[in-house]
C-alpha cells in the first residue's frame, strides 16, 4: 500500500487513461453527491416540521367548540355549543396544578376599527394576560395585557409588529397613540412579534373588556393552555393527551354533549399533531434513505460494471505483464489500488462538493417545511467508505480471474 | 540451457481434441541461435510458448537452466519469466499508453529495481537498438520495426538467459526484417541463446540451426553456415 513504485506506477495509468478514470469517477461521486443530498433534505424536512411547531408553544391545548351532532338526554342534534367563562373558571381552578400558561379567547365582531381617519381590518381577540405565552408572541415594544388591565376593564391594545409597520410606519413608536373601537378609543401598550408575519395582524385587547364593552356577556369562542414540560417527548404527549381527554369530558358534562360526539367540543393537542407530524417526518426519512441506498446500490453496480471493462480491455496489457513476470497478486492488487484509490478520491469529492452545496445553499432555503437542509458528516464518511468496500469487492474478482488466466490466452485477446 | 524431453501437448476444440505436440526432444546450448520452422499449424508457436512458460505441457520433461520447470504456480512462473525469458511478439506486444522508455523498463519494475535505475537501463538498451532518441515516443508513434526493436530493447532489458522471438519478423518488410535480425544476431554474438520462430528460409539462415516441426513431430535438425543480415543491410 505505501509502496512508492506501486503509486507511481498506478499514478502513470491513471493519467494516461483519463477519459476511463474520470468516468469512473463520476459515477461514484455522482452516487455520493445524490445520496447526501437526498438524506439533507430528509433532514431539512424534519427540520422544518420542527419549526412550523415552534411557532405556537408545542404544549398548548386548544378547545373549539362546534355543533351537536347526536340526541343527548333529550337534547336535539344540531345545538351550538358556547363556552362560558365559567367553563374556564372551573377547570382552571380544578387543574391548577397541570397548567402551564392559561387563557380563554373571544373573538370581538362587528366592530368599526379607526386610526385617525385610516379604517383598520384587523381581527381582534380579547384575552388574558398569559395569553402571548401560549401564542409564543415576543413583545417587541410595550408590554402584553397584565391582570390589571383585565380586573380594570382597560381600554388598551396590544397590536403585532406588521400592524406597526403598516399602519404606524411613520411614527418612531405607536406606544400612546389611539386607535379608535366602534368609536371608543384604546390605547396601544405594546406590539408583540411572533415567527411568521401573517399572525402579527390580530389586535389584543383584555378579555373583560371585550366582553364588557362589545355585549359579550360571559362568552368565550376558546379556551387555551400549555401544559408544564415534561421530562421527555413522550410523556410530553402522554400528558397532553391525559390532560385533554379530561378537559373534553368536563365540558361534555357541563354542556349535556355525548361523550361520542366528537365534534361538539373539539380539544386540539399540539403535542398530538407533532407526533403525528414527527412519525410523518421519520417516514419521510425512511423514504429518502431508501432512495439513497438504491443509489449508492447503482454506484456499485457501475463501479463493478466499469471494473469489468477495464479488466476485459486491459486483459492484453495484463498477459504482457505476466509475460514480463508480474506475479498474480500485481496484478489483483495493481487494478484493486487504481480502482480503491480512484473510488476514495471522487466519492469524497462528490461527499465534499454535496455538503458545500447543503451548507452554501441550505440555510436560504425558504420553502414551507423545509428548513436548513443538512446532513450527518458520519453517516456521509460511514456511505462513501461502504461504496470504496463494495467497490473493490466487486473488482476482486474479475482481477483475480483475469490475473489467473493462462499468459497465452491473455496476449490472444484482442 | 534448455533440455526437453517426449513433450505432448493437445487443445480442445469443442468435442474433438487436437494433438499439436506429438512428442518432442530437443536440447540448446548456451549461446545457440536456434530457428525453429515449419508450416502454420505445426504447432511451432505452441513450442515456443510452452519453453517460455506461457503455456503449460501436457506432458513431458522441461529443463531449463537445469531447473525443472513442471506444475508451477502463477507467482513462481512470473519468477522464472522475470528471471530466465525474454520474449518478442509478432504483434510487439508494447503498452499502448506507456512510452517506449517505460514500455523497457516495464521488466525491471518487476525485478524491483528503482525508478531511477530503471529509466537508465532503459535508455541504454533502446541506445543499443538505435531508438535512444524515440525513448518518450508512444508506440503509436513508431514505425513496425522501430516498435520490435523497441520489443527487443524490452527483452533484453530484464537481462534473461534465453530469449524467445515468436515471427519477429512477422509484421515486417523485409529491409526492416533484416534490420531486426541483425539486431537479434548482434546479441547472440554477445552469448545470448536465442529461438526464433518463423517460418521464412532467409530468416532462418540467418540463425545458426535450424529445427523443422512437421504436424507435431521435429522431422529435421541441422547445423547451418549462418547468413548475416548486416549484408542486406544498407
Amino acid at each position: 500500500m505505501f509502496d512508492i513504485e506501486r503509486w507511481q506506477e498506478i499514478f502513470d495509468t491513471l493519467r494516461k487513461n483519463k477519459l476511463r478514470t474520470f468516468l469512473t469517477g463520476l459515477s461514484v461521486a455522482s452516487g455520493i453527491f445524490i445520496l447526501v443530498i437526498l438524506l439533507g433534505f430528509g433532514q431539512g424536512m424534519q427540520n422544518g416540521i420542527a419549526h412550523e411547531f415552534e411557532q405556537d408553544a408545542s404544549t398548548s391545548v386548544w378547545v373549539w367548540p362546534g355543533m351537536t351532532t347526536k340526541e343527548f338526554k333529550g337534547m336535539n342534534p344540531g345545538r351550538r355549543i358556547q363556552l362560558r367563562n365559567d367553563n374556564f373558571d372551573f377547570w382552571s381552578k380544578a387543574n391548577a396544578e397541570k397548567i402551564e400558561n392559561e387563557s380563554p379567547r373571544i373573538f370581538v365582531r362587528n366592530v368599526n376599527v379607526n386610526y385617525g381617519n385610516e379604517a383598520l381590518v384587523y381581527g381582534i381577540h380579547g384575552v388574558q394576560g398569559d395569553f402571548q405565552f401560549i401564542e409564543n408572541a415576543k413583545m417587541v415594544d410595550g408590554r402584553f395585557i397584565n391582570l390589571l388591565d383585565h380586573e380594570g376593564t382597560a381600554k388598551v391594545v396590544v397590536i403585532g409588529n406588521k400592524i406597526r409597520k403598516d399602519v404606524f410606519g411613520h411614527l418612531e413608536s405607536p406606544l400612546g397613540e389611539y386607535i379608535e373601537f366602534s368609536g371608543i378609543p384604546f390605547k396601544i401598550i405594546g406590539v408583540y412579534k411572533e415567527l411568521r408575519e401573517r399572525e402579527e395582524e390580530t389586535l389584543y385587547i383584555p378579555l373583560s373588556t371585550a366582553q364588557k364593552v362589545f355585549n359579550g356577556g360571559d362568552r368565550v369562542n376558546n379556551l387555551a393552555y400549555t401544559l408544564p414540560p415534561a421530562e421527555n417527548f413522550d410523556q410530553a404527549v402522554a400528558q397532553a393527551v391525559a390532560f385533554k381527554d379530561e378537559l373534553r369530558q368536563y365540558l361534555q358534562q357541563a354542556h349535556t354533549v355525548a361523550p361520542d360526539d366528537t365534534g361538539a367540543i373539539q380539544v386540539w393537542s399540539a403535542m398530538e399533531e407533532a407526533k403525528r407530524y414527527y412519525s410523518l417526518t421519520g417516514n419521510i426519512k425512511f423514504f429518502f434513505w431508501f432512495v439513497g441506498i438504491c443509489t449508492i446500490i447503482a454506484g456499485v453496480v457501475g463501479v463493478s460494471n466499469i471494473m469489468l471493462i477495464v479488466v476485459k480491455e486491459r486483459t492484453r496489457e495484463i498477459g504482457v505483464r505476466k509475460a514480463l513476470g508480474a506475479k498474480p497478486w500485481s496484478i489483483v492488487g495493481m487494478i484493486l489500488h487504481e480502482a480503491i484509490f480512484v473510488t476514495a478520491i471522487s466519492g469524497f469529492l462528490g461527499l465534499f462538493f454535496s455538503m458545500l452545496l447543503l451548507e452554501l445553499v441550505g440555510p436560504y432555503v425558504e420553502v414551507d417545511y423545509i428548513m436548513n437542509p443538512s446532513v450527518n458528516l458520519n453517516v456521509a464518511v460511514a456511505t462513501v467508505l461502504v461504496l470504496i468496500f463494495a467497490g473493490t469487492v466487486a473488482g476482486f474478482f474479475p482481477a483475480w480471474r483475469a490475473a489467473n488466466i493462462q499468459v497465452i490466452n491473455a496476449l490472444r485477446d484482442e | 540451457m534448455i533440455e526437453i524431453k517426449d513433450l505432448h501437448k493437445s487443445y480442445k476444440m469443442g468435442s474433438n481434441s487436437l494433438h499439436v505436440l506429438k512428442g518432442i526432444n530437443f536440447t540448446a546450448e548456451e549461446g545457440e541461435l536456434v530457428a525453429i520452422m515449419g508450416s502454420s499449424g505445426s504447432g511451432k508457436s505452441t513450442l515456443l510458448n510452452i519453453l517460455g512458460m506461457l503455456d503449460e505441457a501436457d506432458s513431458g520433461e522441461y529443463n531449463l537452466d537445469g531447473v525443472p520447470i513442471k506444475n508451477l504456480s502463477e507467482t513462481k512462473a512470473a519468477k522464472y519469466r522475470n528471471k530466465f525469458l525474454g520474449f518478442v511478439f509478432q504483434s510487439f506486444n508494447l503498452i499502448n499508453y506507456k512510452s517506449a522508455m517505460e514500455n523497457v523498463a516495464l521488466p525491471l519494475y518487476y525485478q524491483k529495481v528503482g525508478r531511477k535505475e530503471r529509466e537508465e537501463k532503459a535508455i541504454k538498451y533502446l541506445e543499443q537498438v538505435g531508438l535512444k532518441e524515440w525513448a518518450h515516443h508512444l508506440p503509436n508513434e513508431l514505425s513496425g520495426g522501430q516498435k520490435q526493436r523497441v520489443a527487443i530493447a524490452r527483452a533484453m532489458a530484464a537481462e534473461p538467459k534465453v530469449l524467445l522471438a515468436d515471427e519477429p519478423t512477422g509484421a515486417l518488410d523485409s529491409k526492416t526484417s533484416y534490420e531486426v535480425m541483425d539486431l537479434i544476431q548482434n546479441i547472440n554474438d554477445q552469448g545470448n541463446t536465442i529461438l526464433v520462430v518463423t517460418h521464412e528460409e532467409d530468416i532462418a539462415h540467418m540463425c545458426k540451426r535450424i529445427i523443422h516441426l512437421r504436424d507435431g513431430v521435429i522431422v529435421e535438425d541441422k547445423k547451418i553456415k549462418q547468413v548475416r543480415a548486416s549484408s542486406y543491410v544498407q
